[in-house]
C-alpha cells in the first residue's frame, strides 16, 4: 500500500515555557462541507474553529436540498498540512457533518464570490461614467441607481472581485458586501 | 418502524433509560427537572444516587462508567444544575468517558427571556460535548434519548447533553423503543484498512529495538481488547508502555512491561521510546505529557497508530502508518495476518540486544526514594497500600497531582477497569466522587480513591453522599500540607517561591469524616501505615485515612516541560551518573 507522504513534524516544543515561532508553511484550503440542516451546526462548526485556533478566511452556508434537510457549507482556511488535516478531521467528527471535502486537495475546482458595491458619484461627473464603465469591462450588473449613485452586482472569482472594488473605491465613496466563496469541483463526479 | 405508546414527556425518559438498561442516575432535583424526578419516583428498576453537588454527579458516572464500561447518566436541574456539571462534562470528554446527561431547562417558551434558572445549556456545553440537543418537541424525545446513548458509546466515546424544557416533560409523547436508532451522518470505522494492516505486521515483525505505546483507547475498547492486545504483546515479546490512561491494559507486574511513560513515567519507558525503531502505538494520543518535546521524540521510529478517532492521528507527531479503526477489531485483525504471514522471524539478536539496553535501563531503579525512619514518605504510603491490598480485586480512583502521579508509579495494575483517573482535563476533585460511582457498580469491592489534602477538599461533600448510599469508599490522603505538583513546579521552575501553594488552615481529617458519619483515621510515623491500612479495610463505612507525609517530597523521575523523553532529571535514589545533568538544569 502506498504511504502517505508525512508532514513535517513541528519544530517547537509543546510547552508553555518556550516561545513558538510562526511555521512559514501555511497554505490556503477550500472545503466543502456537508451538513444535516439543524439547529446549531453552523455554531458547532465556527465553534470549533475558535475553540482550537483555525483560521476562517470565508464561510458561507445555505441549503441545498430541503426534502433531505442538507446544508453545504463553503469554507476556506488557511493552515499549515498538519493543521488542515486536523482542520478536516475534526470537521468530520462533529456528528451532524456527514462530508468533509478538500476542493483545493481533489482537484480543479471553480470559486465564485458576489459582491455587491455602492459608489456614490456626483450626477453627470467623470467618475459616474467611468463607474459604469468599469462594470462593464467586469461584467456587472446595475441593480439600483439614483442620480447620485450605483449600486453594482458582481460575480467572479475572490481575486476579481478584490480588483472591482479596489477600482471603485478610486472613484468615490464605496459601500461594499462580499457573500464569501462558493466552490464547486470541476469535471463530471457530482457530491 | 416500531408500534409507538403515548406517555407524558417525563415517563417517555424514564421509559428510554430504563430500556437503555439505565441502572443507576446520578442526580440532583431541582424546578426544571421536578417531572422526571416524579417519574423516577414512581418506578423500581433505576436508582438514584443524590449528590451533593451537580460536578459530584458527573464524576461519579465517570467512575461507574469506567470500571464498568456502561454509560453513565447524570441527570441536573436548569441553569446552576448544568453550569456546575461542565468540569465533570469537560473531564470525561478529554478522557473519552461515555456519559449522557440529562439537563433540565426553562419551558419552551420562555427560551431565552433570562427566566429564573436559565442558561444557554446547549452554548455552554458545545465544546465540551461530543454531542449535545435541545428538544423542541415531546415528539422527538425518545428517539433523541436512544440516540444520545448511541453516540455517547459508540466510536470514540464522550459525554452527550439532552437539554429538556419543563413543558417537553409535561407534554404527551409518543415512545419508540431503541432498536436500530443511529443518527444518519455518524458512523464510527470499527475495522481496520487490510492493506495497512499487512504493512504493519510487517513493520512490526522486522522491528529492532520496538515498543508497545498503549493508552486508554483500549481500555474505552473493552476487556476483550485489552486480552488481544495483551496476548499479542506477549507473543511478539517486545516491551510495552502505558499512559496514564492506559494503565491496566496490560498485566502491572509482567515482565515485558516497563511502567508508565511520560512526564513522571520510567526511565527505562521513556529511554526505550526515545531509542526505538518501530512504535506501535495503540488507543493513545501522543499528549504533551507524553512526548516532551515534539521535535526530539523517538526520532528514529516508525510509527505505526492506531485509532478509532482519525482526528488523533498526526495531532502532535505525523505517524508513517496510520490505522483508523477500533483496537479491539484491530489487534484482531493484525494478530489474524501475524498467524498468517510471520513464519520465521530474524529480530531475534537484534530483540535480545534491546533488551539487554532496557534492563540496563531498568537497572537505574529510577523510581528509587530514601525511605526513612521517622517520616512518612509517600512513596511508602502507597507502596504498603498495594501490597497490603493486591490479593483482592481493588478499585482506586485518585485526586490530581503528585499523589496521582506516585498512584500511577507505585500501584500495579493487573486488569483494565480498574484505575479511574483524571487523565486528560486534570481535574482535582475528582477521586471521591468517582470513587463513589465505582462502588455503585461494583457494591462487594474494596474502592480507594488515593488523595491529596488539597484536592480532596475540592469535592468533600461528597463524604455525606457515601454515608447516605451506605457506600464504604475509602479515602487516602497523602497530607504534606501543600498543593504538592504545584509545590514542585515552583521549587524547580519559579526559583522556589512557594506563592500560595501551601494550605495553612487544614480541617482535621479525622474529625471531618467523624463529622460526616464516616471513619477517620490517621497515621503520622512509617510503623503506623500498615495498621491504618489494615483498619481501614476492615471497616465497613466510609473511610478517611489521613496520612501525613514528607512535605518535601517531589515526584521522580520527571521530564521538565519542553525536554525531551532522554533528559529527565532523577530522583536522588536512583543510580547513575549525577541526578541532575547539567543540560537538565538549564532546561529547568
Amino acid at each position: 500500500m502506498a504511504r502517505k507522504k508525512k508532514p513535517a513534524r513541528p519544530t517547537q516544543p509543546a510547552s508553555a515555557y518556550i516561545i513558538k515561532a510562526p511555521d512559514p508553511n501555511v497554505e490556503r484550503h477550500t472545503l466543502a462541507v456537508i451538513v444535516s440542516n439543524e439547529p446549531g451546526v453552523l455554531a458547532r462548526v465556527i465553534g470549533l474553529f475558535s475553540g482550537r485556533g483555525y483560521n476562517i478566511e470565508s464561510l458561507t452556508v445555505a441549503a441545498t436540498d430541503d426534502t433531505e434537510s442538507i446544508s453545504r457549507i463553503t469554507v476556506v482556511t488557511t493552515g499549515t498540512p498538519m493543521i488542515i488535516e486536523q482542520i478536516k478531521n475534526q470537521l468530520d467528527r462533529l456528528v451532524p457533518v456527514s462530508d468533509v471535502h478538500d476542493l483545493t486537495e481533489e482537484g480543479a475546482f471553480v470559486e465564485r464570490e458576489l459582491a455587491l458595491v455602492k459608489v456614490v458619484a456626483r450626477a453627470r461627473s467623470h467618475e459616474r461614467r467611468e463607474s459604469l464603465r468599469m462594470a462593464e469591462v467586469f461584467g456587472a450588473e446595475v441593480v439600483d441607481t439614483t442620480t447620485d449613485s450605483f449600486v453594482f452586482s458582481m460575480t467572479g472569482s475572490p481575486e476579481k472581485a478584490k480588483a472591482f472594488i479596489e477600482l471603485m473605491r478610486a472613484l468615490g465613496k464605496t459601500e461594499v458586501v462580499r457573500s464569501g466563496v462558493v466552490a464547486i469541483a470541476r469535471g463530471a463526479t457530482a457530491l | 418502524m416500531p408500534e409507538s405508546i403515548e406517555m407524558t414527556g417525563a415517563r417517555v425518559i424514564v421509559q428510554a433509560l430504563i430500556d437503555q438498561g439505565v441502572e443507576v442516575v446520578f442526580g440532583y432535583p431541582g424546578g426544571a427537572v421536578l417531572p422526571i424526578y416524579d417519574e423516577i419516583f414512581k418506578q423500581n428498576h433505576i436508582r438514584h444516587v443524590l449528590v451533593r453537588h451537580e460536578q459530584g454527579a458527573v464524576h461519579a458516572a465517570e467512575g461507574y462508567a469506567r470500571s464498568t464500561g456502561r454509560v453513565g447518566v447524570v441527570l441536573v436541574t436548569s441553569g446552576p444544575g448544568l453550569t456546575n456539571a461542565v468540569t465533570g462534562l469537560t473531564d470525561a470528554l478529554m478522557d473519552s468517558i461515555p456519559i449522557v446527561c440529562l439537563t433540565g431547562q426553562v419551558p419552551t417558551h420562555l427560551i431565552g427571556n433570562d427566566a429564573f434558572q436559565e442558561c444557554d445549556t446547549t452554548g455552554i456545553t458545545r465544546p465540551c460535548t461530543k454531542h449535545n440537543y435541545l428538544v423542541k418537541e415531546s415528539g422527538a424525545l425518545a428517539r433523541t434519548l436512544h440516540e444520545a446513548f448511541y453516540i455517547a458509546r459508540s466510536g470514540r466515546p464522550g459525554p452527550v447533553v439532552i437539554d429538556l424544557p419543563k413543558d417537553i416533560q409535561f407534554a404527551p409523547a409518543p415512545y419508540v423503543e431503541p432498536d436500530g436508532i443511529s443518527p444518519r451522518t455518524y458512523k464510527p470505522q470499527l475495522r481496520g484498512d487490510a492493506a495497512a494492516i499487512k504493512e504493519a505486521v510487517k513493520l512490526i515483525a522486522g522491528a529492532e529495538r520496538p515498543i508497545f505505546y498503549g493508552g486508554g483507547g483500549i481500555i474505552n475498547s473493552g476487556p476483550k481488547a485489552c486480552k488481544r492486545f495483551t496476548d499479542f504483546v506477549h507473543k511478539t515479546g517486545y516491551p510495552c508502555t502505558l499512559t496514564l490512561m492506559g494503565l491496566g491494559a496490560f498485566p502491572g507486574s509482567d515482565d515485558q512491561f516497563l511502567g508508565m511513560l511520560g512526564m513522571h513515567g520510567t526511565y527505562e519507558a521513556n529511554m526505550a521510546m526515545h531509542g526505538c525503531d518501530v512504535m506501535v502505538a495503540v488507543g493513545s494520543r501522543f499528549d504533551d505529557r507524553i512526548t516532551g518535546r515534539i521535535d526530539a521524540f523517538a526520532p528514529n521510529a516508525t510509527i505505526i497508530h492506531i485509532d478509532i478517532d482519525p482526528s488523533s492521528i498526526n495531532k502532535n507527531v505525523p505517524v508513517d502508518l496510520a490505522i483508523v479503526g477500533d483496537v479491539g477489531t484491530v489487534m484482531g485483525q493484525i494478530d489474524k495476518v501475524w498467524k498468517e504471514t510471520v513464519k520465521q522471524r530474524r529480530n531475534g539478536k537484534a530483540l535480545d540486544a534491546w533488551w539487554s539496553k532496557i534492563e540496563g535501563w531498568r537497572k537505574r531503579n529510577c523510581l528509587a526514594y530514601k525511605a526513612d525512619k521517622k517520616i512518612i514518605k509517600p512513596q511508602y504510603a502507597i507502596q504498603r497500600l498495594y501490597e497490603l491490598t493486591k490479593d483482592r480485586d481493588v478499585f482506586v480512583t485518585t485526586e490530581v497531582g503528585q499523589h496521582q502521579m506516585w498512584a500511577a508509579q507505585f500501584y500495579k495494575f493487573e486488569k483494565p477497569n480498574r484505575w479511574m483517573t483524571s487523565g486528560g482535563l486534570g481535574t482535582m476533585g475528582y477521586g471521591l466522587p468517582a470513587a463513589i460511582g465505582v462502588q455503585m457498580g461494583n457494591p462487594d469491592k474494596l474502592v480507594v480513591d488515593i488523595a491529596g489534602e488539597a484536592s480532596i477538599l475540592m469535592n468533600i461533600q461528597e463524604m455525606s453522599t457515601a454515608i447516605q448510599h451506605r457506600l464504604p469508599v475509602k479515602v487516602f490522603i497523602l497530607n504534606n500540607q501543600y498543593m504538592g505538583m504545584v509545590r514542585q513546579w515552583q521549587e524547580l521552575l519559579h526559583g522556589g517561591r512557594y506563592s500560595e501553594s501551601y494550605t495553612a488552615a487544614l480541617p482535621d481529617f479525622v474529625k471531618l469524616a467523624e463529622a460526616f458519619g464516616g471513619v477517620g483515621l490517621r497515621a503520622t510515623r512509617p510503623d503506623e501505615v500498615d495498621d491504618v491500612i489494615k483498619e481501614m479495610i476492615a471497616v465497613d463505612k466510609p473511610v478517611i485515612v489521613d496520612v501525613a507525609v514528607d512535605q518535601s517530597e517531589n515526584c521522580f523521575p520527571m521530564i521538565p516541560s519542553g525536554a525531551a523523553h532522554n533528559e529527565m532529571i532523577m530522583g536522588m535514589a536512583a543510580k547513575g551518573e549525577q541526578s541532575v545533568s547539567e543540560d537538565g538544569m538549564v532546561l529547568v
